[in-house]
């Protein structure tokens, strides 16, 4: 009984953090609907300039004063990204906001490493609150129990500023209608700016808070990520109570989990998650989404066309040009060329998802490292030829995709895109974690190609042959009645249902296909490379492919190729210097900046300016369309 | 007119509640073939709220509706369509990243059950079809324009062109002439009348256009606070007094034309 007291308690405390966290990242999404990944940043800036802080302040009045401090210092923070990085890009696209705060992630990285090194820094103790108190017989910090005595009070001073504060009221009335707001003459710039500083400096606070009990690393950005968007979606979106509610919930499973069930601790937080949106599709305390708050945003795609000729030519003589690389004679244009055709179809899936169908997943990795895994695992445990593993890689991926589309399905908008991100880092987790099954963070390894592409350069007209060839397959999907049809749906579920479209079979069957073709691009991966580990199923991997899909141009047939080529390319070079992340986040957040469209987007539209008039009339006359491609100069007053 | 067996649609005691807000409640009515029945009411009488139930967008909380004898309550929009009713809304849903022939192309493609099929090219399918029905509503001029940049009345007479896809036996348009200019009104509802007449088609409209109403209904239902209140010809209703009472506000509004523009 002591002992279960004693845990119940650190669980407790450790909600602590989880809701700073999670809140902040709760009221961003709210009023500035900006799914804000460097959210995780935030937090591990509390927790590094906490640290230092605590360093030069002494004493219990220094340690405290030190953390209220650090909520203000990574508010400020959260205000020069907002400014710099995010207003220039408020009118993009939907969710295309989330590449830029990637960049930011990428950046903070970097900067991190610069300011305080790569060494894990261990937390001071909180003065005056370093010993333990026995309850029960058994020890528990006395920092824990004023952890669990601050967090509801945290919890009463945000209720109290959101519904009894006039801040409070244009806060929630952004959060239920922007437009509205900003009609009644709210100046929404400054309003987002604010919602920024409290959000940052929650997460900050919590990064800092949480330093007695753990310390400040490099890595902490990325490992509390889905964990808060985990108690965001499960408490509901946008709900202060529902974020302490699940945030207790989560961290006291946690502490359970790693007592009773020491396998799975990371697998039960997303099978908690998976129930509560299956009997709750909107989490405990959220309110079902509005139709239409994540519908198409800014100016509509155009119509496309088959290729004609001279793109057909120009394509054949790209491959043929692709198909004679071994020529120059050099093994690392040709490894390098083989990694970025795979990642090329991997994007190529995500964009068939993501730009013809309008379905934002954030766990398209499941189905890439759940390729490469089922081809391994076939190879490692039942000998399989690569042939047979090859066949059987994409269904397994399609599986996959064909059970957790079903599950999301269900859901739209940022809830369908969370429950796909949790899904994945389900699948994730087991792999990680059955060691026995999957060799765990060891991964698989020796899994080789068969005999006849053994030699250096077959495998890479294998890889040409099969890669480029299933890029041309979606793309001749997206022309075909199936992709006319997953388009309708995107475009008007309405009236797709009132001329019998049955949407969401329509968007199921998508969701499988992109997961197998996915899974090719897996099973291309590990045959390749000769091994996998979990981090080819991870968020990040995920995120790779969304940044490459937006930068490439959601709204563009080939966007996700090019994205994803481009960015290979660029990496491939930056990687080679110190600070590449640094490098990389700062040309991802000017290219979003500059390329509200994505690059493909774009390009087409400066071409259309160069040479007078696009092929129809100006796209103006839709409403939205005249400030899309100036991003930064007029933007200031939305 | 309106006999049992030769009604296209029947609707018995047909009721939507919202919480405590009766929407719709206990409306009855029926349309026989090739009649043009309008469907009018001030702002928040139910109107739309009806249609949601005869094609399925909404499931009444009571009572039932049949198509040609046959029970669809409750039914998806989908299956409703299926069997041969079309509808056109208030608002039009077309799909803004294609072209004005590929909005029809793509009903057609459902029509006839193609929609899994990964050839030949969408736009390559039922081409002369597609044409035959914009030339119908007067479009064949603007096949290849991108939807996104039509004129607003251009997509009210597209979405005519689409709900006329499958053959239907029953249209159902929400408001086919709203937002269109006052000469666009007359020339569209003057096509609707043609086809219908030339296909034997059954209508059921909703309308704020008085002159509208007038100039082409057979017959009208005046909906109020979610009741029918008076259902007769052109005539009936123009002298109906609880209508005038209660819809008109007593005076000659009629005379007046569009009240609501």
């Amino acid at each position: 009984m002591g002992l279960f007291i004693a845990q119940l308690l650190t669980g407790l405390a450790n909600a602590a953090t989880l809701f700073l966290v999670a809140s902040g990242l709760s009221l961003i999404f709210g009023v500035t609907r900006i799914v804000n990944f460097a959210h995780g940043s935030f937090y591990m800036l509390g927790a590094f300039v906490g640290y230092s802080l605590m360093q030069v302040l002494p004493g219990a009045i220094g340690f405290w004063a030190s953390v209220l401090l650090t909520g203000l210092v990574v508010g400020l923070i959260g205000v020069i990204v907002e400014v710099l990085v995010l207003r220039p890009v408020y009118k993009a696209p939907e969710l295309f906001q989330l590449v830029a705060t990637f960049g930011v992630i990428l950046v903070i990285q970097d900067l991190a490493l610069m300011i305080w090194g790569a060494e894990d820094l261990l937390g001071p103790r909180a003065p005056g609150l370093k010993g333990v108190v026995r309850i029960m017989d058994e020890p528990v910090p006395l920092y824990d129990l004023a952890l669990i005595a601050i967090t509801p009070f945290v919890l009463f001073a945000l209720w109290y500023l959101i519904s009894r504060t006039r801040i409070g009221v244009l806060v929630r009335a952004a959060t239920q209608d922007r437009e509205m707001v900003a009609a009644l003459g709210v100046n929404q710039s400054w309003l987002f700016t604010g919602v920024f500083f409290l959000g940052a400096g929650l997460a900050g606070l919590g990064g800092a808070i949480q330093l007695p009990k753990g310390g400040a690393d490099l890595l902490m950005d990325f490992n509390i990520l889905a964990a808060i968007f985990v108690v965001v979606v499960i408490g509901g979106m946008g709900s202060l109570p529902g974020a302490y509610i699940a945030a207790v919930l989560i961290s006291v499973l946690n502490v359970f989990g790693v007592s009773y069930l020491p396998q799975s601790t990371l697998v039960l937080m997303y099978i908690v998650m998976a129930i509560v949106l299956t009997v709750r599709p909107y989490g405990l305390l959220g309110r079902e989404e509005v139709v239409g708050e994540h519908g198409q945003v800014g100016e509509p795609e155009r119509p496309i066309k088959p290729a004609g000729t001279k793109a057909r030519v120009m394509v054949a003589v790209m491959l043929m040009a692709l198909l004679a690389l071994p020529l120059a004679d050099s093994h690392f244009l040709v490894i390098l060329t083989t990694d970025i055709i795979i990642f090329c179809l991997f994007a190529a899936s995500l964009h068939f998802l993501l730009g013809l169908g309008g379905l934002v997943s954030f766990g398209h990795a499941a189905y890439f490292g759940g390729g490469a895994y089922a081809a391994g695992l076939l190879v490692v445990h039942v000998n399989a030829p690569m042939e047979l593993a090859f066949v059987l890689a994409p269904l397994g991926a399609g599986l996959a995709a064909f059970i957790i589309g079903w599950l999301c399905l269900r859901l739209t908008g940022v809830y369908f895109a969370m429950l796909t991100l949790a899904l994945a880092q389900l699948l994730w987790s087991l792999v990680f974690q059955w060691d026995e099954f999957t060799g765990g963070d060891d991964g698989l390894v020796d899994i080789w190609p068969a005999a006849w592409l053994s030699e250096a350069n077959s495998y890479f007209y294998f890889t040409v042959i099969v890669g480029v060839g299933g890029i041309l397959l979606l793309r001749h999907v997206a022309h075909s009645p199936f992709g006319y049809a997953l388009r309708a749906s995107r475009d008007s579920q309405r009236q797709a249902e009132a001329t019998g479209i049955n949407t969401k079979r329509i968007q199921w069957m998508a969701f499988t296909m992109a997961g197998a073709l996915a899974g090719v691009a897996g099973a291309l991966f590990v045959f390749s490379k000769g091994s996998v580990f979990p981090n080819e199923l991870e968020i990040t991997k995920s995120f790779d492919g969304l940044i490459v899909v937006f930068l490439g141009g959601v709204k563009t047939l080939s966007g996700g190729v090019v994205g994803a080529a481009s960015l290979e390319l660029v990496k491939d070079y930056l990687t080679r210097i110190e600070y590449w992340r640094l490098a990389l986040g700062l040309l991802i957040i000017v290219v979003v900046v500059l390329a509200p469209n994505g690059i493909v987007g774009s390009l087409r539209k400066a071409w259309e300016r160069l040479r007078g008039t696009p092929a129809d009339e100006p796209s103006t006359t839709a409403p939205v369309a005249l400030t899309s491609a100036s991003a930064g100069t007029q933007e200031s007053e939305r | 007119m309106n006999s049992a067996e030769s009604a296209v649609l029947k609707v018995e005691g047909l009721s939507k509640s919202f919480g405590g807000i009766h929407a719709v409640s206990d409306v009855n009515f029926e349309l026989a073939r090739g009649e043009l029945l309008a469907l009018i009411g001030p702002n928040g009488a139910g109107k739309t709220t009806c249609f949601n139930m005869l094609m399925g967008q909404l499931r009444p909380s009571s009572g039932n509706v049949y198509l040609n004898g046959e029970k669809i309550t409750g039914q998806k929009p989908r299956r409703i369509w299926r069997k041969g009713v079309g509808r056109t809304f208030q608002i039009t849903g077309t799909y803004q990243s294609m072209t004005v022939i590929e909005n029809i192309q793509m009903a057609l493609i459902s029509h006839h059950r193609r929609l899994f099929s990964l050839r030949p090219y969408a736009t390559r399918l039922y081409r002369e079809e597609a044409m035959q029905l914009l030339e119908l509503v007067g479009m064949s001029e603007q096949a290849e324009r991108a939807c996104a940049i039509l004129a607003y009345g251009d997509l009210k007479r597209l979405e005519l062109a689409i709900a006329l896809c499958h053959e239907p036996t029953l249209l159902l348009m929400d408001e086919p002439t709203a937002g269109m200019a006052p000469s666009e009104r007359i020339a569209l509802m003057q096509l609707t009348a043609d086809i219908v007449q030339e296909r034997n088609i059954s209508v059921l409209f909703t309308e704020h256009d008085m002159d509208v109403v007038f100039a082409h209904a057979h017959r009208l239902m005046v909906l109020n606070r979610g009741e029918l209140i008076a259902n007769g010809t052109v005539e009936e209703i123009r002298n109906d007094a609880v209508v005038q009472e209660v819809y008109l506000g007593g005076g000659s509004l009629f005379a007046a034309g569009d009240t609501h523009a």
